[in-house]
């Protein structure tokens, strides 16, 4: 019974937790609602980090390139015709004539990020510890780079806006559903045990036949696709969206995230995204004057430093993570 | 190639780029030496930096000595501190919990010097006291600015002090046996934390005296005073080669000193692209030398 029950409860209680903030956010008021969407495009973009940091064990400051070309082609390509010309004139002619609907433009996010996550994994998966964390990196400087400064397939340094505003709270919530779907049957398939094998010890692993530059690949452009797909949330949660917002501070909060949640469990992933959202939420609330049993008023500008020592607090006293990197699982 | 590199770059930029490596040095050394003792790749080190800066801007009405010992004091005590209610109890996590832990504690000294900056009301705050050090003097038509030499002359005089303190003292002997393998050298009698308390304020103290370099070529002092320099730098260390010292600083000089060469030699259109073109050759070195450019002679390196 277990053997089935197991599986089923680490799929189940992820999308569980899922489900109800994307019901949450339908029961509370409009300006709160941001709040809950913000959560679940966060699970989006974590459970993609997760499904390459996690598994691999390989560290990556990469994979927030691969949710700002998921999040710079959705936007791109659904900003209407009219007025397109007129914001993006620079534009590639074929970029700046043709326009997608939603859906197809999550698509396209996917592909993008995915085949971006490819090319770059073909020679990057070589590598291993703190060169591969450094080779990632340089990934997300040169990715932000280019799209801040090449006029022609983006809006440069200036803001992209006019992106229609789809990420309502049944895309947000399906979608993260999608991803955290996407992401166990990963992990539960060939290619995913392979790859979690190389991870516990790539020696025996290799003993036994596994190929680990192919699994990391395989993994990394998961995670690319997931992470584009994430990026597609992302701008049309938005609406508008600069360079600067899919770059340094985005890459470290949801790193953030994912080992306070605990770096290699699904349900870490999910958890640490939320319980994080959640903590930050409140926090800008509290900035504002918010009331709980006491009324509780932070100084402006203090919501960083709570959430900064939390954060250090979390992994000194459990430095495997909320979930110690476990999937959920009920006690025996 | 050779050739091709040097007709453009001008005696001007090699020493803009000399002067930029000398201080990434400084900064490379200071982040090795905590890496080499606790295995910990300090991202907060750029805040030492950044709490150093905002001393010499609130201390510049003061005589410049007293500034820069108000400097040393707060970015040294800060240093310690930061061991001692991060570093130790993250001693022997994994290091991407140990990394993660530093990113929390950068961005809370991030936000805890915006308060305090924010106080009249304004982003930001200039140190006057030491910047007519920033004027150029000329040498045989090339523009030197006075910190430039400062800053070589400093660099020298302090890697060679670290050199003699690292070779000839019984703390450095135990720092080199620690930074070689912790366990064996804490078996044979090497007190950890005393080692670790050392290389911690080592690397303090080096953070002070970049902060008044990069102070005075930057007098404007706000909340990412140095974040930026301090990515550039950790970078560099890992390209060097972060295991050993030695490696680490030439790799912390070398990707300042390349980052000069080629912002000198790209036309003048194109150095908004400076930062792919560092950061692609980067990822190349990374490729051919996965353990380090300047890590000569060492084992089989990790690479799938």
């Amino acid at each position: 019974m277990r053997r089935y029950l197991d599986p089923a409860l680490q799929l189940l209680a992820p999308a569980v937790l899922v489900v109800g903030v994307g019901i949450g956010s339908t029961l509370v008021s409009s300006s709160n609602e941001i709040y809950f969407l913000n959560a679940l495009v966060s699970v989006a973009m974590v459970v993609a980090i997760y499904v390459f940091i996690g598994n691999s064990g390989v560290l990556s400051f990469g994979q927030m390139s691969f949710v700002a070309v998921g999040a710079f082609a959705a936007g791109i390509m659904t900003i209407p015709l009219e007025s397109k010309t007129g914001v993006l004139p620079t534009l590639f002619p074929v970029l700046r004539d043709h326009t997608v609907g939603n859906l197809a433009s999550l698509g396209l996010a996917t592909a993008v990020g995915g085949v971006f996550a490819l090319v770059v994994g073909l020679p990057l998966m070589r590598l291993s510890g703190l060169a591969a964390g450094i080779a990632t990196f340089a990934v997300l400087e040169v990715t932000h780079n280019i799209l801040r400064e090449w006029t022609k397939i983006g809006p440069g340094a200036t803001t992209l806006s006019l992106v229609p505003e789809t990420t309502d709270a049944l895309q947000a919530t399906l979608g993260a559903l999608a991803v955290v779907a996407a992401a166990f049957l990963y992990q539960r398939s060939r290619l995913g045990r392979r790859l979690r094998a190389s991870r516990e010890d790539p020696a025996a692993a290799r003993g036994v036949g596994v190929n680990v530059h192919r699994e990391r690949l395989w993994a990394f452009t998961v995670s690319g696709a997931l992470a584009g797909f994430a990026g597609g949330l992302l701008v049309h949660l938005l609406g508008s969206i600069t360079t600067e917002q899919v770059y340094l501070e985005l890459t470290f909060l949801t790193l953030a995230m994912l080992v306070i949640g605990g770096l290699t469990s699904l349900w870490g992933a999910v958890v640490g995204a939320l319980v994080v959202s959640a903590l930050d939420s409140f926090l800008i609330e509290a900035e504002q004057g918010v009331d709980v049993g006491l009324s509780l008023d932070l100084p402006q500008g203090t919501r960083l430093i709570f959430l900064g020592a939390i954060m250090a607090l979390v992994l000194i006293l459990r430095p495997t993570g909320l979930t110690g990197g476990r999937e959920f699982r009920i006690a025996r | 190639m050779s050739v091709g590199v040097f007709a453009v770059v001008d005696a001007q930029t090699l020493a803009d780029a000399v002067g930029l490596g000398a201080v990434y040095a400084l900064m490379a050394v200071g982040i090795g030496l905590v890496f080499g003792v606790l295995r910990l790749v300090n991202f907060a080190y750029g805040q030492l930096v950044m709490a150093g800066a905002y001393t010499l801007a609130f201390t510049a009405h003061w005589r410049v000595a007293w500034s820069i010992v108000a400097c040393v004091v707060v970015v040294v005590a800060l240093s310690l501190l930061m061991d001692r209610a991060l570093f130790r109890p993250l001693r022997g996590a994994s290091p991407p919990v140990m990394l993660v832990a530093t990113f929390a504690i950068a961005f809370m000294l991030q936000a805890i010097a915006l308060l305090v900056d924010l106080r009249d009301d304004t982003i930001g705050e200039i140190a006057t006291s030491i910047a007519p050090l920033n004027q150029p003097t000329t040498v045989h038509g090339v523009d030197i600015r006075k910190i430039t030499i400062v800053a070589v002359i400093v660099a020298a005089v302090t890697l060679a002090l670290l050199a003699l303190l690292l070779m000839r003292t019984t703390i450095g002997l135990q720092m080199r046996a620690a930074a070689t393998d912790f366990d064996t050298a804490r078996l044979l009698g090497v007190r950890a934390n005393r080692v670790i308390g050392f290389a911690v304020l080592l690397s303090g103290i080096l953070a002070a005296i970049v902060s008044v370099i990069l102070t005075v070529q930057f007098p404007f002092v706000g909340p990412d005073f140095a974040l930026r320099e301090t990515i550039v730098v950790l970078v560099g260390v890992v390209v060097g080669g972060i295991d050993r010292l030695w490696t680490a600083t030439l790799g912390g000089f070398a990707i300042g000193f390349a980052t000069g060469v080629i912002n000198g030699a790209l036309p003048t259109e194109d150095t908004v692209f400076l930062p792919s073109v560092v950061f692609t050759l980067v990822i190349i070195v990374l490729l051919v030398r996965p353990a380090g450019l300047f890590a000569w002679g060492r084992g089989p390196v990790e690479r799938v």
